[in-house]
């Protein structure tokens, strides 16, 4: 076998499988969105019913505020751990990064055990602090599947940066304060857009951690589950399906042309 | 072996000529040293000869009398030692040199005995067991050749086998280098843009200017006898003296030099080397810098040639003049090279 | 030297967030083993809610490590070489494919799945067995498998080891097993071990694409929360992360090392 037939053939299971199982399903999912009486017009009936408008508002809004959070908290511990060393650090770190792999389903249970009604808040304050199923629950929720993220992503471009830059900027009488604004934020601008990009897909894709809670808040993977199973609206589910995949790969391709680097979504 | 290149020439996919047709022959057990800069085909026509790239149409390469141009890179049993040596970092010294007689299935303890001779002829046995990277540069250099070697090659190639080598270890890999090959008594082939290491190394030297071979010879024919100015300039630096030749005199803004009547219509080169202080010269020229560099001062003189050119030459002797004094120089006739002016020729 | 006031102010945000995360997930681990939640660890530590997600789940527990393994098998014969051949032509069309097989890292797990409902969701034998689920789950770690192998591959001078092999005398074939494979094991490695810990954790996707009779270890989670009482949910989620966290922080340290290489 010659060289180049060699290098074809090393493609040709991966081509087969994307080609069944990726390129032909979401082919069929675009297909199916335009099957109802409405045709390609689902796509402004979307934006036409107030309750999907409401749901695409809602889904947008949480992960942006999820987006920002998590993007002030974990630059500030990213830049803490990746800058001090001390005893426990190695730990810290893997609590920090570990629930990174943890199933959507695994964090609404682990909200609903801090706020839920048998909850350890409920349990300090008996009566009045119970927020798992309601918005707070859902931003906490995503909250804690996009720090991991967001700290991996500071972290790594923290080392990256060069450290004679801040010690320029220190020989120059910059005071801490000063380099971070003129030197480090700078320097980590790319990542922090990228990072942001990818919590705020991640956000608004996921589907497990508000299927656990069961919110009354509605968001859009939720809202496409309802109209799939409950409605058997399967146009609509399907053009939903379409825009949210649309939006949050749009998201991640721009995120990735910043960064270079792409982070799982899911949770 | 025989190596016999024909018309051989590479055209990129992108339209760039990499190598126009060159004609070639490298005698038996003959080591030839292709030399040129970067960028003037000498990898490519290398790259060609082991089958790692495929010429254009109508090229030829023969292993005497066997036509190996279709034949595939793992069919045509040439050696190569790569510039970054390509050791496998996933094996030690001795599975790297054992590589190309175990994929050609020779028994093991055929195999056990042939890289032990290798080692031994490369001087790597106390190393045999250990992994690659915990060699030193010679010694990475050393497995990279015994690797090339091992299976009996018909041919070796070598791509810049001493330049991932700092300045110091090079010089005096270069004549261990020389030996090894000539006691493997292969035929050779190999790349450098050092004309040092070409002329240590190699029987004869091809010199080569993007995409062209300019001149074949033995390294001392280059030296003497350039063919054009680009040979005259890369191998020993001749400088031209650039001014008015009037009925067999050279004029010059710093004097006058006495030329045969075979210099007409030509330019004259001279070599540092061949330049001297001399109370007595013919030119004169002002001193701009003065830099010891061990076994001689190198001048550079101002005023000589025209256009602010700089003449340099190397002077001998524990005493330099100044920088700014005025100095006169002699040349020996019979040191300068005339050459044509080749306005297709780069300098 | 003396802390300034920034520092401390990191340094409690730091640690506010490891609370955050960590304090549930303590939470959990006790509730899995204290017999009564209400009444607190005074009412005693027991295995019994243990015992108890074994008798009710234990089969999808095994159902999770089969589908992990399968997943691995098949991507690993997909990813390593097609990785191989994408670095091999590093143009356009590679970056392309490569950009295509990683939409499922960028489409949300419900919408991948709505879209092999659709296609597939008829073919009763195929929708109704296990490969169903696994066609979802080698879909979402493939990419990860062919980045993580692509990346070494990439850093390494791969071509040059190869072209001395070809030199040698060995096939492409040879090549590759001797060659390439050996030298990628590092990204293989840490591919591996992400295939193996995303496929045991992947819930999105599967619970559209399970059946009653196909629950994986997180579809169970997701019916113990439902309808279990908190013990059992809490006993269960013990027993998941006791699987999924060796196996994160095996995957951390492969894909460091990885990383380290492909520096």
């Amino acid at each position: 076998m010659s060289d180049r037939t060699f290098v074809t053939a090393c493609l040709v299971p991966l081509a087969v499988f994307t080609l069944a199982f990726l390129a032909l399903p979401l082919v069929r999912l675009v297909q199916a969105s335009f099957e109802s009486e409405a045709g390609w017009q689902i796509y402004l009936q979307i934006l036409q019913t107030p309750r999907y408008l409401e749901t695409l508002v809602n889904t947008v809004l949480v992960s942006l505020a999820v987006s920002l959070a998590a993007l002030v908290l974990a630059t500030t511990a990213g830049l803490f751990l990746a800058r001090n060393r001390f005893i426990g650090r190695g730990l810290l770190l893997s609590v920090l990064t570990l629930p990174l792999a943890f199933p959507g389903v695994v964090i609404g249970f682990l909200i609903i055990l801090l706020g839920g009604r048998q909850g350890l808040f409920n349990q300090l304050l008996p009566g009045h602090i119970v927020f798992a199923y309601s918005l707070t629950g859902l931003f906490l929720g995503y909250l804690y599947f996009s720090i991991p993220r967001v700290l991996l992503t500071v972290m790594a471009a923290v080392e990256k940066l060069d450290p004679a830059l801040e010690e320029a900027a220190r020989t120059l009488g910059a005071s801490p304060w000063r380099i971070v604004i003129d030197v480090i934020l700078p320097g980590l601008a790319p990542s922090l857009v990228a990072a942001g990009a990818i919590a705020f897909a991640t956000a608004m894709g996921a589907f497990g951690t508000a299927f656990t809670l069961a919110t009354n808040i509605d968001v859009l993977p939720m809202v496409i589950y309802t109209e799939f199973t409950l409605s058997a609206n399967i146009a609509m589910a399907s053009a939903l399906s379409v825009l949210l995949g649309m939006v949050t790969w749009a998201l991640l391709y721009v995120a990735r042309s910043f960064a270079g680097t792409t982070v799982a979504a899911g949770g | 072996m025989t190596l016999t290149i024909e018309t051989a020439a590479k055209t990129f996919a992108d339209g760039t000529r990499a190598l126009c047709p060159t004609d070639l022959t490298v005698g038996p057990g003959e080591i030839l040293s292709l030399l040129g800069p970067s960028g003037c085909g000498k990898t490519t026509l290398l790259r060609i000869i082991a089958g790692l790239e495929r010429p254009d149409a109508g090229s030829r390469i023969r292993f005497d009398e066997t036509d190996v141009t279709g034949l595939a890179v793992e069919h045509r049993n040439v050696g190569m030692v790569f510039q970054s040596y390509a050791l496998f970092p996933n094996m030690s010294v001795r599975a790297n040199v054992g590589y190309g007689l175990k994929v050609r299935k020779v028994p093991a303890d055929e195999r056990r005995q042939r890289v032990d001779e290798v080692l031994r002829l490369c001087r790597l046995t106390d190393y045999a067991d250990r992994p690659t990277h915990a060699l030193s540069g010679g010694q990475r250099q050393r497995v990279a050749l015994a690797r090339a070697v091992a299976p009996r090659p018909k041919i070796l190639l070598l791509d810049e086998p001493l330049s991932a080598l700092d300045a110091a270890l090079r010089d005096s890999l270069r004549d261990e280098l020389a030996a090894m090959l000539r006691q493997f008594r292969i035929t050779a082939v190999f790349v450098t843009h050092d004309q040092s290491e070409a002329m240590a190394i190699a029987d004869r030297i091809a010199v080569m200017s993007s995409g062209t071979m300019l001149q074949v010879g033995r390294p001392e024919e280059l030296y003497h006898a350039p063919a054009n100015t680009f040979v005259a300039r890369f191998i020993g630096n001749a400088m031209p003296l650039a001014g008015q030749m009037e009925n067999g005199v050279l004029h010059l803004p710093g004097g006058r030099l006495e030329l045969p009547a075979s210099a007409a219509g030509k330019t004259a080169y001279i070599r540092s080397e061949n330049i001297r202080l001399d109370q007595a010269g013919s030119l004169e020229g002002k001193v701009e810098t003065v830099t010891f560099s061990g076994g001689h001062f190198r001048l550079a003189v101002g005023g000589v040639l025209p256009d602010g050119s700089l003449l340099y030459l190397q002077h001998p002797g524990r005493t330099a003049p100044e920088s700014g004094s005025t100095v006169r120089l002699t040349i020996d006739p019979s040191d300068l090279i005339y050459l044509a002016d080749q306005t297709s020729t780069h300098s | 030297m003396k802390r300034s006031l920034a520092w401390w102010l990191q340094c409690a945000v730091t640690l506010v967030i490891a609370a955050f995360l960590l304090v549930p997930a303590i939470q959990s681990i006790l509730a899995g083993v204290t017999a009564n939640y209400f009444r607190g660890l005074s009412s005693g530590l027991t295995l019994k809610w243990i015992g108890r997600v074994w008798e009710l789940y234990s089969a999808s527990i095994f159902l999770s490590l089969w589908l992990a393994i399968a997943c691995l098998v098949v991507t690993l014969v997909i990813g390593v070489p097609a990785a191989y051949a994408l670095a091999r032509n590093p143009g356009r069309l590679s970056r392309m494919l490569e950009e295509f097989i990683s939409l499922p890292l960028a489409i949300p797990g419900l919408a991948l799945a709505l879209a092999l409902l659709q296609l597939y969701g008829t073919l009763s034998g195929f929708r109704t067995s296990w490969t169903f689920i696994l066609v979802g789950h080698v879909l979402y770690t493939l990419p990860f498998m062919v980045r993580s192998v692509l990346a070494v591959l990439m850093a390494m001078d791969f071509r040059s080891l190869e072209e001395s092999a070809a030199t040698l005398g060995a096939s492409a074939f040879t090549r590759f097993r001797t060659v390439i494979v050996p030298n990628a094991m590092p990204g293989i490695l840490a591919g591996a071990l992400t295939v193996v810990t995303l496929s045991i954790g992947e819930f999105n996707l599967t619970w559209m694409l399970h059946t009653p009779y196909l629950k994986t270890l997180p579809v169970g989670l997701a019916d113990s929360y439902a309808s279990m009482r908190l013990e059992v949910a809490s006993a269960y989620t013990l027993v998941f992360f006791a699987m999924i966290v060796p196996l994160l922080m095996a995957m951390q340290w492969a894909s460091a090392r990885a990383q380290r290489i492909a520096q």
